[in-house]
């Protein structure tokens, strides 16, 4: 442990106002909301010397609150918390089953939606099943609220487009305007709990008349720098009939919007061909 | 009768509770923490230490290979381990200077504050090109060209293991003080005694100044064997440099960089069989990489040597082996303690060999496989408590291993199945205890005291670390003497209260120091009858007896010592002969699904019957095989220490990746019991057995579900995706 607590101030405002208020003050101070991934920094002593904005009374960016056009997760909303509320199980699912595999129960406990997303690991496992439901994430700062698409917040590995100043204060799930056709979740872990993704997958479709597929929305983690949708095969397949020839040409799109590397998790081929094999499961409604 | 009973474990409502203090809860008034800067080239020659003017020295107390008073040596087997590095640099992460400071983040600045020039020279980093030996071993039996020649197939293969890092769950920990004079050493260990014989070369002290005392240690298995004789000496020159107590506690990252693991291992086979499967000729060669410094590595080798050619009797063997010298750090022991890897080679094998031969591995295991009265490669004739075939029948029938193979292959053939399904086998033998004459040599003591107020105490230097041995000790000590387990307390591992007996590893502490805990307490039994006229029966009755043997002296104590039995014979030299009093044997069948579109394997059942002579306490027993199965699972499909430039790259746990209890399969443990005479109630070793051969079985399996053998460990989805393509 080489965390050294006596080098390190506290800010704890009681309130959003105040969280913002301090923090445009010291916009050099870490955010602190469930702490699961500040703590291992805080072990390794990344931490010292720094000031930390403690989030935990911020009770207001805890709720999440069900509107008519959607869901509003206040920030400091738990994975737990979020795989436990009915309208998201019924609504979001694939960001549920998401949750559901982050770290493990203690993890999912303490981890914030918020947390998860200012981290901004480019392995985070609810980023795919983000994207694909067009989340927009809410940041407030000084100069007021903006919201920010939630691929666009992503600059690179752990690096958000926030600007200094700037919290997030909720992410806002809009409702999908028809139900989809399919949708599914799959993370490729390095275990089975406790494991950071290879590779890590969302898709929702809708099929339309005739027997052609109206909008696929993908997403890929861990094959980029920051979450990515896969544009061009969601462009190839708009209006095509799903069979083994449209599956198999889109799959060789992949490469257009996903470039993983070779690192100590995995390596590039295996999470390509192994993405590959997800989407093209998932395009023939194989993907459970 | 205590032997045999599940007694609950007497560390387990402490460690369970967490009031259980590992040596970092405890405090330590006025304690310093020390902190350790390390070499970051892997071969060098120390050019310049420098240190930032700017940082306040004063506060501190550094200590460099200077300050050593004795010898600047970590004692082992061979004299070339410093305790600091002097001059030159044959690793990363080698200790260079020690820091002291009363605040532990200051003592971690201060270590960024020391700036070491270097000079750098060639490192070797691949086992097969490195020229230095470390040591070599030859063993011969019968005609091995007469065998080739007699054969009808010769099947040739090669393997490879990885290193394996011990994640124990308490990192290397020591603190050291001095009291009137004499040196503490304390902390978390296995091997009280050798941390005393290294303190004496390095501090010119003799046994009444230094005092070894083992706290409460989370986990070993191998990894607190050497190390801690290496981290005990440098908390010491720091507390004898300060003039007060010192603790050097490592985290996970630099206890993963610096400390030893399990050597990586290239195993080739040249095995020539009759048609029918029996076996005519095995052609073994065996590299181990050592790391920068011998360390155990000779006798690591020694035993992956003479477990090389598996438990079967083959008429003409040849194994030759050797382990050499890379700039990484030193590898050392770790449960299993080189057979996991020889042992992998022999058993996956056998797949090859049945696919030339159009034999099944089971069926072939079963024509070659050790009896009562077998001869091993050594020339040892197997004369008692031999149960493989038993192990591995029992475990063929549990896992129903035959007609899930049959069954298996039909799903595998259904290319609609989103999985492929696979069954595979090991067996093994696993001598218990020191190999050849190490047990003359280390000519253990144990015994028990009775003090005069009527405490029973079991004195032996054998460390818990979390594998039973105190509830063991009460049991074996308890039935020796017919009296309830409860009367009999275990001593605290302390040099200056138990006698030396041996360190604890091998699978030794139960069959072999049990064995002397229980010859002790016959002892104290006779003194019962003679002096008393009974082994009393009851706490009051006790009292009496205690004041009867005592005579007014504060206790009494019956020791004794380890006498080799007269029929065990070894020649170095040559090694031939009886290479370990017994051995236990083991067999496993892992029952395992692959997913067809990412590779990802899940464990469905395991299967294995273990014969262990006899189980002191049988639930603890299972705990020991079904621990050290998940461990060895995890080296067959998850755990790979990678290196880069001789350093380890995933040094923390979130990368190197262990298994979960989500990982565990279920389990289905049977005990096989055929008693050994030399052990207590018959016991003989089962720490590292379980250990041995879940690899193989995994790859087995892997290659039963998806037709590829993979001759390498882990089975990553990486691997066998790769081995798909």
């Amino acid at each position: 442990m080489r965390g050294d607590a006596k080098s390190m101030t506290v800010l704890s405002p009681r309130s959003a106002a105040e969280a913002v208020k301090a923090y445009a003050k010291s916009p050099a101070a870490l955010p602190f909301a469930g702490g699961t991934d500040v703590m291992v920094g805080w072990n390794m002593g990344q931490l010292n010397g720094r000031a930390v904005l403690d989030l935990s009374r911020v009770a207001e960016w805890k709720k999440i609150t069900v509107v008519s056009d959607g869901v509003d997760l206040g920030s400091l909303v738990t994975h737990a918390q979020i795989q436990a509320h009915p309208v998201l199980k019924k609504r979001f699912p694939l960001l549920t089953a998401a949750c559901a595999t982050v770290g493990a129960a203690q993890i999912q406990n303490r981890g914030t939606i918020g947390g998860n997303i200012a981290n901004a690991s480019p392995a985070g496992d609810t980023f795919p099943a983000l994207a694909v439901y067009e989340a927009t994430v809410r940041a407030v700062g000084p100069k007021g609220r903006r919201g920010v698409p939630l691929v666009e917040i992503f600059a690179g590995v752990k690096k958000t487009t926030l600007k200094p100043g700037e919290l997030i204060e909720a992410i806002f799930l809009p409702f999908p305007d028809k139900t989809p056709t399919r949708g599914a979740f799959r993370k490729v872990g390095t275990r089975a709990a406790q494991a950071i993704s290879k590779t890590v997958f969302a898709g929702l479709l809708w099929n339309g008349k005739g027997g052609v597929l109206e909008e696929a929305r993908l997403a890929f983690g861990s094959m980029a720098p920051t979450v990515r949708r896969l544009h061009a095969v969601e462009r190839f397949l708009r209006g095509r009939r799903l069979n083994d020839v449209s599956i198999t040409a889109a799959a060789e799109l992949l490469t257009n919007d996903v470039s993983p590397i070779d690192d100590i998790r995995s390596t590039r081929e295996y999470r390509l061909r192994v993405s590959r094999n997800i989407l093209m499961a998932f395009l023939k409604g194989e993907l459970k | 009768m205590s032997v045999g009973k599940n007694e609950p474990r007497r560390d387990g409502p402490a460690k369970l509770t967490g009031r259980a203090l590992y040596l970092d809860d405890i405090n330590i008034p006025g304690c310093w923490h020390g902190v350790t800067v390390r070499s970051t080239v892997p071969h060098g020659k120390i050019k310049s230490i420098a240190y930032d003017p700017s940082f306040p020295w004063d506060e501190c107390v550094v200590v460099t290979a200077k300050d050593i008073p004795g010898k600047n040596l970590v004692t082992l087997i061979e004299a070339d381990q410093p305790l600091l590095a002097d001059g030159i640099v044959r690793h990363r992460e080698e200790a260079i200077v020690l820091i002291a400071h009363p605040d532990r983040a200051t003592a971690y600045e201060a270590a960024k504050r020391v700036k070491i020039e270097y000079e750098a020279l060639p490192p070797v980093f691949d086992m097969e090109k490195s020229d230095k030996v470390f040591k070599s071993y030859l063993i011969e039996r019968g005609d091995l060209d007469a065998g080739f020649a007699a054969a009808d197939v010769v099947v040739e293969g090669e393997y490879r293991t990885p290193s394996q890092e011990q994640a124990y769950i308490e990192n290397n920990a020591i603190a050291a003080y001095e009291e009137d004079g004499v040196l503490i050493v304390t902390g978390s260990l296995q091997c009280p005694y050798y941390v005393l014989k290294a303190m004496k070369a390095i501090f010119n002290r003799g046994e009444d100044k230094i005092r070894v005392i083992q706290t409460v240690t989370g986990g070993g298995f191998g990894g607190k064997e050497e190390y801690p004789s290496m981290l005990a000496g440098h908390a010491a020159l720091l507390a004898l440099k300060a003039g007060r107590p010192v603790k050097i506690a490592y985290d996970r990252h630099e206890d993963m960089a610096a400390t030893t693991k399990r050597h990586p291992a290239l195993v080739r086979h040249r095995t020539g069989l009759a048609k029918d499967g029996r076996l005519l000729a095995q052609d073994i060669e065996v590299v181990m990489d050592g790391g920068a410094y011998a360390t155990l590595s000779g006798v690591v080798l020694s035993r992956g040597t003479l477990h090389a050619a598996g438990a079967y009797e083959c008429p003409n063997v040849r194994v030759r082996s050797k382990v050499v010298m890379t700039h990484t750090p030193p590898n050392g022991a770790f449960r299993g303690f080189g057979a996991p890897q020889t042992l992998f080679a022999v058993e996956l094998h056998w797949e090859r060999i049945a696919d030339a031969l159009k034999i099944d591995s089971l069926t072939l295991r079963q024509r070659n496989i050790f009896k009562l009265g077998s001869t091993t490669a050594t020339g040892q004739i197997l004369v008692e408590s031999v149960g493989a075939e038993e192990c591995l029948q029992k475990t063929v029938k549990h896992s129903k291993y035959v007609s899930k193979r049959k069954e298996y292959d039909r799903w595998n053939k259904n290319k609609r199945n989103k999985t492929w399904k696979g069954i595979g086998l090991a067996v093994c033998h696993h001598g218990a205890g020191f190999t050849g004459s190490g047990e003359v040599y280390l000519a253990s003591r144990a015994g028990v005291a009775l003090t005069k107020d009527g405490e029973l105490i079991v004195l032996a230097a054998s460390t818990e670390i979390g594998q039973g041995t105190n509830t063991m000790f009460a049991q074996v000590a308890a039935d020796a003497l017919g009296v309830p387990a409860s009367w009999f307390t275990v001593e605290t591992p302390d040099t200056h209260k138990v006698p030396d007996s041996g360190p604890t590893v091998a699978s030794r502490t139960c069959m072999v120091v049990g064995g002397l805990v229980s010859r002790a307490t016959h002892d104290l039994r006779r003194a019962f009858e003679a002096e008393f006229g009974r082994v009393p029966k009851t706490a009051a009755d006790l009292k009496k007896a205690a004041a009867a043997l005592c005579k007014g002296a504060p206790a009494r104590r019956f020791e004794v010592q380890y006498e080799k039995p007269p029929e065990v014979t070894w020649d170095d030299a040559t090694y031939r002969g009886d290479a370990y009093g017994v051995y236990s044997y083991a067999a496993i069948a892992v029952d395992l699904e692959i997913d067809k579109l990412t590779c990802e394997v899940r464990l469905v059942k395991v299967t294995t019957a273990q014969d262990i002579g006899k189980a002191i306490n049988p639930l603890l027993a299972e705990g020991q095989i079904i621990g050290g199965s998940t461990q060895g699972l995890g080296w067959a499909l998850l755990e790979e220490p990678l290196f880069k430039d001789g350093v380890m790259i995933n040094n923390q746990l979130t990368n190197y990746v262990i298994p979960t209890s989500l990982d565990t399969p279920s389990f289905q443990v049977l005990l096989v019991e055929k008693p050994y005479t030399r052990g207590p109630f018959g016991a003989k070793g089962v720490g590292e057995l379980p250990m041995d051969i879940p690899g193989p079985a995994v790859a087995a399996a892997v290659k039963h579900a998806t037709g590829r053998m993979i001759p390498t460990l882990p089975q990553t989805p990486e691997r066998i995706s790769q081995a798909l393509k």
